[in-house]
């Protein structure tokens, strides 16, 4: 934050810098104030008012029903991104480790092969891997998704630990390694203490893409083992009956709560983590 | 004694030290060889097969990419993708450096404002999808609130208009993504040494023209990149399609990604889907490779 101290005196300019400013706010704040508002309207409320129109009454029958449709699958998804998340966190930390400080002949060009995967169109590889998850026996579980998302998060994963790992002075693991430190008492008690912030980065950029991952979870899951983004589609797009608008929203917000609080509470590091994973990958 | 008691341990201890490295990384190197580039191959030979619902391998040649060229469907998906692209990216560039550049002149409660403009990039383009098409809902949405506000006669109804639905769209991903541009230039902005600023003032360039001709310029790099990940967004456009207009109406406002898992996944056309996944492939890689290849010789030159 930038002190009061220094701040030049309103003028014109400054006026109009702080209006526009001000008014990007409202604009991106309003698909959320509407998607609140409409998440506590009665379908009634909704028809007879518009979209900034203050409800009549609150109601939470909205956010009761939308519960009732896409819960299970809020749990399906809990189930498969924490799983994810942890494993493709580890195996990003151990290969950063291996990659920055036990070099090898063609441990960078495999660095080199993993970064293609932070551009993959995942399109390239979703008919290969279905099959594969097929002989698994993997297919529509909640475990295969986990498996993919491990498999197709781990560029971004090692990417982010190498970065970090890089910058560690080689002289450190060296003397650890004369003192007779071995490969993962190095690991585990000189550098992963010191990767807290890059393991935060690390865990909000996984949880971030995988909760709301949809081409995934509609390719790979069905029916009971969907994931929440895959269930807030097919209620939106499903044209039988009445559109309740409200279910709609209050679905919607279910959705995309989780992300929301995790980037209120830790925005510093999702922030960091977007733009490390732009500028360097 | 001892001694030799340690040197007996200490060599096979050696030996296992100098594999355990290659050991650890050995999973992943199977998962990207298998996973990223085996599986690239194998979605090649199957663009050369006439694969439907199930994989074949009855070679047909370059057949599914002849059908390609002649699909009206893709030919729609591709230029839905050009102008999609272009104007979200066009759009979030200009958007991103005005907000980060008004940010940067010693805004009071900057913090708070840069949260908000970030927000949506937080929120999955299933939910962005989701909102806007109720906000751009033609009846109920936008088009109802500023007639009731007092503006009688005003229509939008994008969305159901083949013609324009791709520009809802645009509204959409731009409201997800400029605020990551905002940000990425905000970084870049605090990286200017400030004393070039006050230089050029002491000549006396107005602020406009110094961020114009002295500033901007400086940051190519962030431009750089920001064109990367907003073009690489662009080009694997799925979810916001499926949630928005789920390529409608019709199939006005199809993207490669939505043609893809179409003819795959539902249509049983796997030998087509496959040769437009790969075309989807070369247009990431006609992006990324000179963008890789110039990171790689500046930092060999560091």
């Amino acid at each position: 934050m930038t002190s009061v101290v220094g701040h030049k005196p309103f003028s014109p300019s400054r006026l109009a810098i702080h209006a526009t400013l001000l008014l990007a706010c409202a604009v991106y704040l309003v698909p959320l104030v509407v998607m609140l508002l409409t998440s506590f309207k009665t379908p009634d409320d909704i028809r007879g008012g518009n979209l900034l129109s203050w409800p009549d009454v609150f109601t939470v029958i909205g956010w009761a029903k939308a519960w009732d449709s896409v819960g299970g699958f809020f749990w399906n998804s809990v189930k498969i991104t924490v799983p994810a998340v942890v494993i493709s966190t580890l195996l990003g930390a151990l290969n950063g480790y291996v990659l920055s400080m036990w070099r090898f002949r063609g441990s960078q060009l495999f660095f080199g092969l993993l970064l293609f995967g932070c551009f993959l169109p995942f399109q390239v590889i979703l008919l290969p891997a279905s099959f594969t998850l097929g002989k698994l026996g993997l297919a529509n579980t909640t475990t295969g998704l986990v498996l993919v998302h491990v498999v197709y998060g781990l560029a971004f994963t090692t990417l982010f630990f190498r970065n970090f790992y890089v910058s560690i002075p080689d002289a450190l693991v060296r003397a650890a390694r004369l003192d007779g430190a071995g490969f993962f008492t190095i690991f585990g008690r000189i550098l992963l203490p010191m990767s807290v912030p890059t393991i935060m980065v690390c865990l909000i950029w996984q949880f971030t893409q995988i909760w709301n991952d949809f081409l995934f979870g509609v390719v790979f899951a069905s029916g009971d083992s969907q994931p929440i983004t895959v269930a807030l589609n097919n209620l939106v797009n499903t044209s039988t009956g009445a559109k309740e608008y409200n279910v709609d929203m209050a679905a919607a917000m279910i959705a995309g709560l989780p992300t929301l609080v995790v980037y209120v509470l830790a925005g510093k590091y999702f922030l960091r983590g977007l733009t490390a994973g732009a500028v360097k990958g | 004694m001892s001694s030799t008691a340690v040197f007996a341990k200490a060599s096979p201890l050696d030996a296992l030290q100098n594999w355990l490295p290659k050991l650890v990384l050995a999973p992943s190197m199977l998962i990207v060889l298998v996973g990223f580039y085996g599986y690239i191959f194998w979605t090649f030979l199957l663009s050369f097969t006439n694969s439907r619902f199930m994989p074949s391998y009855k070679w047909v040649g370059f057949q599914q990419y002849l059908r390609l060229w002649d699909n009206d469907r893709w030919w729609v998906a591709s230029k839905n993708l050009l102008v999609f692209g272009g104007l979200f990216i066009a759009i979030s560039l200009v958007i991103g450096v005005v907000l980060a550049v008004l940010l940067d002149q010693r805004i009071r409660r900057e913090g708070f404002i840069r949260t908000v403009y970030l927000y949506p990039m937080a929120l999955s383009m299933i939910v962005t999808g989701t909102a806007w098409k109720w906000l751009l809902n033609p009846g109920l949405g936008l088009d109802k609130l500023l007639r009731d506000w007092g503006w009688d006669g005003f229509r939008f109804d994008w969305l159901v208009d083949p013609d324009r639905v791709v520009y809802c769209l645009v509204i959409a991903a731009v409201w997800q993504s400029s605020g990551f541009v905002m940000a990425l230039f905000l970084a870049g902005l605090r990286g200017v040494d400030p004393s070039i600023i006050r230089a050029a003032q002491v000549d006396g360039a107005s602020l406009p023209s110094i961020y114009l001709r002295i500033v901007l310029p400086s940051l190519r790099p962030v431009f750089f990149s920001a064109l990367m990940i907003l073009a690489h967004i662009a080009i694997k456009s799925f979810d916001l399609v499926a949630a928005m207009t789920a390529g409608g109406p019709g199939y006005a406002s199809d993207l490669p990604a939505m043609f893809m898992y179409a003819h795959t996944f539902t249509r049983g056309q796997m030998g087509l889907g496959a040769a437009s996944a790969m075309l989807m492939l070369g247009a990431v890689l006609a992006i990324i490779v000179p963008y890789l290849y110039s990171e790689l010789r500046n930092k060999r030159h560091d």
